[in-house]
């Protein structure tokens, strides 16, 4: 099922939640809405599933104009941020809810509800807690259990709010797996909130980037983080090195920082965006970049080693962070307050005249 | 050096002391009086005591008082439920206006209570020369005394439910409603299992007021014996007649519902925090 989202506004009082909402969400994907908080993804998440009005606009699921059906006819599945399992009811009686108060003449038999629940028990793996309360599960069986519950009604359409928010980082990567291999399996057509760009870019087929109640850009994990259309985007999806100054005879400079564009810009202020594994760490400066730094500090755990890096004779707001391999630190052997180089491999340049990045590379000029 | 340590404010000294007053005064002023009501109602043996209760107006007054909780309770249950559903789950103009109306008949002094119905609803009152008309007398009669207790009494079961429904938010009624429950289901089979050791509290409450509401109730009753005259009235009624053993009798019937209260109110105490620990 297709959900198309044409023109939505919602407002809080005097705070818009969101501005003119247009987006298509195709069938049988997992779609991540993708922003800070307040930037409203929750209020849309809500607004597909009925839970919210929205002021204005139409929301269509496969062609058919849902916005005046109410949450209860819309038939989708929703789970909620803090899982907002029954607290009286056994976990069977949860996941049986759905099914109990359908109308008499839809109903299906007690027996074959009883099968029904005993199925997506199976399905999440935890049929032996059929006879808990949720108050007895943990936090990642109390999500399970969430899923399960919205699964019973076999919806075309499954809405998750920040599944995995309240989790610790083990089982969130567990279930972030479990997820995406149950969609493979069942394809019904998902969107999930969250403020974790890993875990966006890491499960989705397609993210919405969301800022201000505005949608910032729609692209597939990849195409967004090799090439975000803004500096927000950019910001937002990971660690960036950046180099703020004015370009002049094809040269971008800052106090003692320098880098030699190697295509032709006018002349104007901008700001060249590195990310962490586009930079290399020399002892030297090269023919085309001299971007000096003092290292801060050096961080050795984890898959990389990364070091962090304070501009030397120049300025940029946060610290540069550059990676390198366990064997060049073991090689070079850096330390704290030693002085050394960047060297892009490609940057995103980002024009105040121009309203899409430049994505430069330095490969050839290297060679 | 001694190895025991006092938290701040915790001297023996000061401990002993809060603590024997505690007790001199709970027996003072709370056990003594009960033992006394039991003690002066027992002063003929239990055959008086039999006696006392069977006097044809002592039975009507309990008829009575029981008529009126009887009517009261549910009125104030269904209402409070009504209230607290309409100002935990909505949100609206005036909202918090009306959360804080609700506590009138706690902030008002029952006797003025009863006074503003008896200049709205008396023969004189505006509301009572229009109901005169048709010969609807409400003041001097039960309908009268069930008007002002439900007054009295409806703030108990709202004020036990808002900060419960507040605490436990909505997702669970919006996880129902996205299940395809219809407004009944939704509270039938989610919001009352979750409210319900409240309610019941709430209820007990009610009740215990309703049985033993005084100010109110004597300004609009007229204490008619035999008509309008609920036991707490008819206490005061014996003891002005120098029937002491009689009103102490009818007194002794009030307070065992009051033990009786307390001792439901326990329990449902209990099984509120077991059900909160789940």
């Amino acid at each position: 099922m297709t959900i198309e989202i044409d023109g939505i506004n919602k407002s809080f009082g005097q705070f818009q939640a969101l501005r003119d909402i247009d987006l298509a969400i195709p069938d049988g994907q997992l779609t991540a809405l993708l922003g800070p908080s307040g930037s409203g993804k929750t209020t849309l998440l809500r607004s597909i599933a009925g839970l919210e009005n929205p002021d204005r606009g139409r929301i269509l699921f496969s062609g058919e104009d849902v916005t005046g059906l109410h949450v209860r006819e819309r038939r989708v599945g929703f789970v909620f941020q803090h899982y907002a399992l029954f607290r009286h009811m056994t976990v069977s009686e949860n996941v049986a809810f759905g099914l109990k108060v359908m109308p008499r003449r839809e109903r299906p038999s007690k027996r074959e509800i009883r099968r029904r629940v005993r199925e997506l028990l199976e399905m999440v793996q935890l049929d032996h807690l059929a006879g808990r309360y949720p108050a007895q599960l943990s936090g990642g069986q109390k999500q399970r259990i969430a899923l399960a519950r919205a699964m019973a009604k076999r919806p075309e359409i499954l809405l998750l709010d920040e599944p995995f928010g309240a989790l610790d980082a083990k089982v969130r990567k567990e279930l972030r797996r479990w997820l995406r291999s149950l969609h493979d399996e069942l394809h019904f057509t998902s969107v999930f909130v969250t403020h974790d760009q890993e875990e966006a870019l890491e499960l989705s087929d397609q993210v919405v980037v969301m800022r201000q109640g505005r949608v910032e850009q729609v692209d597939s994990p990849l195409a967004l983080y090799s090439q975000p259309d803004s500096r927000f985007v950019f910001n937002f999806l990971g660690q960036v090195n950046a180099l703020s100054g004015a370009i002049s005879g094809g040269v971008l400079r800052q106090g003692e920082a320098w880098v030699r564009l190697p295509e032709s810009c006018d002349d104007d202020d901008a700001e060249l965006y590195l990310r962490p594994h586009e930079v290399r760490l020399t002892q030297e400066p090269s023919r085309d970049a001299h971007l000096p730094f003092r290292i801060e500090a050096i961080n050795v755990i984890g898959a990389e080693v990364r070091v962090e890096l304070r501009p030397d004779g120049w300025e940029s707001e946060e610290l540069w962070e550059v990676g390198i391999t366990h064997s060049a630190f073991n090689a070079r052997q850096p330390r704290r307050g030693d002085r050394c180089y960047a060297v892009p491999d490609v940057g995103h340049l980002f024009c105040d005249h121009l309203s899409e990045p430049k994505t430069l590379s330095w490969y050839e000029s290297a060679g | 050096m001694s190895a025991k340590h006092h938290r701040v404010g915790d001297g023996p000294v000061i401990r002993r002391i809060l603590i024997g007053l505690a007790v001199v005064l709970t027996a003072l002023f709370l056990f003594m009086p009960l033992v006394v009501i039991f003690t002066q109602a027992l002063a003929q043996g239990w055959a008086g005591y039999i006696g006392n209760i069977l006097d044809e107006y002592t039975l009507h007054a309990i008829g009575l008082t029981l008529f009126v909780a009887l009517l009261t309770v549910p009125l104030n249950t269904v209402f409070g439920v009504f209230l607290a559903w309409l100002v935990t789950r909505f949100s609206f103009p005036g909202r918090r206006l009306l959360a804080t109306l609700i506590d009138i008949p706690f902030a008002v002094s029952p006797v003025v209570a009863g006074l503003l119905y008896l200049l709205l609803y008396g023969s004189n009152g505006w509301a009572g020369q229009w109901l005169g008309q048709y010969d609807v007398e409400l003041m001097f009669a039960w309908p009268g005394i069930v008007m002002v207790t439900v007054f009295v009494t409806c703030p108990f079961v709202a004020r036990e439910l808002i900060p419960l429904m507040q605490q436990q938010g909505r997702d669970e009624e919006e996880a129902a409603v996205v299940l395809g429950a219809s407004g009944w289901q939704l509270f039938r089979r989610v919001t009352l299992p979750n409210i319900r050791w409240a309610l019941l509290y709430g209820v007990i409450l009610t009740n215990a007021r309703a049985v033993g509401e005084f100010g109110a109730v004597s300004v609009v009753s007229g204490s008619i014996r035999g008509e309008t005259n609920t036991l707490p009235l008819h206490v005061e009624l014996l003891y002005q007649d120098y029937n002491i053993v009689g009103a102490f009798t009818a007194a002794s019937l009030l307070a065992g519902i009051a033990l009786i209260t307390l001792a439901v109110k326990t329990i449902v105490e209990w099984r509120q925090s077991r059900s909160e620990e789940f």
